[in-house]
């Protein structure tokens, strides 16, 4: 199936959706996900982040779609037309929802530990106004202790369902969830319980916001100064890889975490005991620095970036030089003749 | 042109060793040509100033020390988000955050606050950038006219809290001159 997003056309097999159609694509029109994960069974169509404009329907049926359309659960249709950076529309819808997020944001970002790597940053610095135009009180809850490992910070919560989703689908008991309904709804254990389970960990990973941080970091350091390496180790536990990013600080490790893609999504998910437990630098093999996007601040003072190579357009050969001047400074790999040798030492050649 | 008339700079004079005439030779005239600028120049505007008696005027964009600020009920606005040290090009920050204890409310404003808060005063710069990126209106750069107090000691030149934090009566006393406005 053919489909353009932005005039870039790409085949898709059948049953993709838009969304991963245009990561296939990549680059700037790729629409913000805030609650879709392509690795969570059942993710994606509530924070409406991804709105496209459908200018075409399908081959068999041109007519365009009369609403923006959720990209993360749309199929793509064989002839489908997407408009999505390039829509003013799209980009109006955009706007709106990222101010819909902020409301109840409490825009803590110096205080929150998910500054520098947070979704919803990103969504309102490219999507978001300048200027908030909410004068009402936010809406604010009691904080809550769930476990000696995460904290909650219910406040900055957009109710993505990716931890509840986690929880279903990585460990095989769920204590935690959504409460209450419409504006009341909230994120918490059922009656005070501890969050525990071997995987839970990765909660903290999927949450696009700051609503679930790794306690053992909780302010240790900003994000962007610490120095993210690849790492893997022996884990005993099924089900986890063992490979990870530690966030060092000189010598000393301030948090592990999963390996995450350009679009924040871990690689593969990791234990409890990886995350939370091993933080010497001699439980760990460092495999080397990891690479992050070029705009992100994670790479400040960070020279890992791969550097432009410098091609100087002349004849293949010429910066080599003449064959006699090559030899004239002796090359090793060039070596004069014995009488060319004597000559050289005359200065004749 | 010859080789010899060719100035590139266009200031090349030719030196003469003309001999001088009789009224040359008395200097009169030129005595009086250097008296007439000397005696311009007395009434002219004067230049230098009596430096201890007189002082010259701030300019409204001066930058002195540092200065961490508190609120009006004299908490302590910085939460080490960690913004004035990445935006200082000298490098001159460091900081180390801890969590405010509930006991603590009426000392930091926020959840986070700084522990540790350091400038070395010999790298930095006073560029004014922290202030610039300071999202908690926390980090100022004050009139002070002292910029660093001078001293022996590398050791003296790194400020930490103590020196940085406005004193507690400062802040009352701004709270009472916001409360009078």
């Amino acid at each position: 199936m053919k489909v353009t997003i932005d005039g870039q056309a790409i085949e898709v097999e059948p049953g993709t959706t838009i969304l991963q159609a245009a990561r296939m694509i990549g680059g700037e029109s790729v629409p913000p996900a805030m609650c879709y994960y392509s690795k969570l069974k059942g993710s994606g169509g509530k924070c409406r982040c991804c709105l496209v404009e459908v200018a075409k329907g399908s081959e068999a049926d041109p007519r365009p779609m009369p609403k923006l359309m959720a990209s993360c659960v749309t199929g793509c249709m064989d002839g489908m037309e997407i408009n999505s950076k390039s829509s003013d529309r799209v980009k109006e819808a955009r706007e709106s929802v990222t101010e819909f997020l902020l409301i109840n944001h409490p825009l803590d970002c110096p205080v929150c530990d998910q500054a520098g790597e947070c979704d919803l940053q990103d969504l309102s610095f490219e999507h978001g106004k300048a200027k908030s135009r909410f004068i009402e009180e936010k809406r604010t809850f009691e904080p809550e202790d769930i476990g000696p490992n995460i904290q909650l910070h219910m406040n900055r919560c957009i109710l993505c369902y990716r931890c509840v989703m986690v929880a279903d689908q990585l460990t095989d008991n769920r204590v935690h969830g959504v409460m209450d309904r419409g504006d009341h709804s909230n994120i918490s254990t059922c009656i005070s319980k501890a969050i525990d389970n071997e995987f839970s960990g990765n909660m903290i990973d999927v949450c696009p916001v700051g609503a679930l941080t790794d306690k053992t970091f909780r302010f240790k350091s900003r994000v962007w100064f610490n120095k993210p390496y690849n790492a893997h180790r022996e884990c005993t536990t099924p089900g986890c890889c063992g490979k990870t990013t530690l966030w060092m600080f000189g010598d000393e490790i301030q948090r592990v975490t999963g390996r995450k893609d350009v679009y924040h999504e871990v690689e593969e998910f990791i234990c409890n005991e990886c995350r939370f437990d091993h933080k010497t630098t001699a439980d760990w093999v460092i495999e080397g620095p990891r690479a992050f996007d070029k705009d992100s601040v994670i790479n400040q003072n960070n020279y890992t970036q791969e550097l432009e190579t410098v091609v100087i357009a002349t004849e293949e050969g010429i910066l080599k030089g003449r064959d006699q001047d090559r030899k004239k400074i002796s090359m090793p790999a060039i070596p004069l003749d014995k009488d060319e040798e004597a000559d050289f030492k005359q200065g004749n050649i | 042109m010859s080789i010899e008339t060719i100035s590139l700079s266009g200031r090349k004079k030719v030196v003469s060793n003309k001999e001088m005439s009789f009224l040359e030779k008395m200097y009169l005239l030129a005595i009086v040509k250097g008296m007439i600028i000397t005696i311009k120049h007395l009434f002219t505007r004067k230049v230098t100033i009596q430096y201890p008696e007189q002082v010259r005027e701030m300019s409204p964009v001066y930058r002195g020390q540092h200065q961490l600020k508190r609120d009006e009920q004299g908490r302590e606005n910085c939460t080490a988000c960690g913004l004035c040290a990445l935006s200082c090009p000298a490098e001159a920050i460091t900081m180390k955050a801890e969590e405010r204890k509930p006991e603590e409310k009426h000392l930091y404003r926020e959840e986070k606050y700084a522990s540790i808060y350091e400038i070395n005063m010999l790298r930095c710069i006073f560029c004014g950038l922290c202030e610039e990126a300071c999202p908690k209106d926390a980090i100022y750069l004050t009139t002070s006219k002292t910029l660093v107090a001078s001293s022996y000691d590398r050791e003296d030149f790194i400020y930490g809290k103590d020196k940085l934090v406005m004193p507690l009566d400062i802040a009352m006393q701004n709270a009472q001159l916001k409360n009078a406005n």
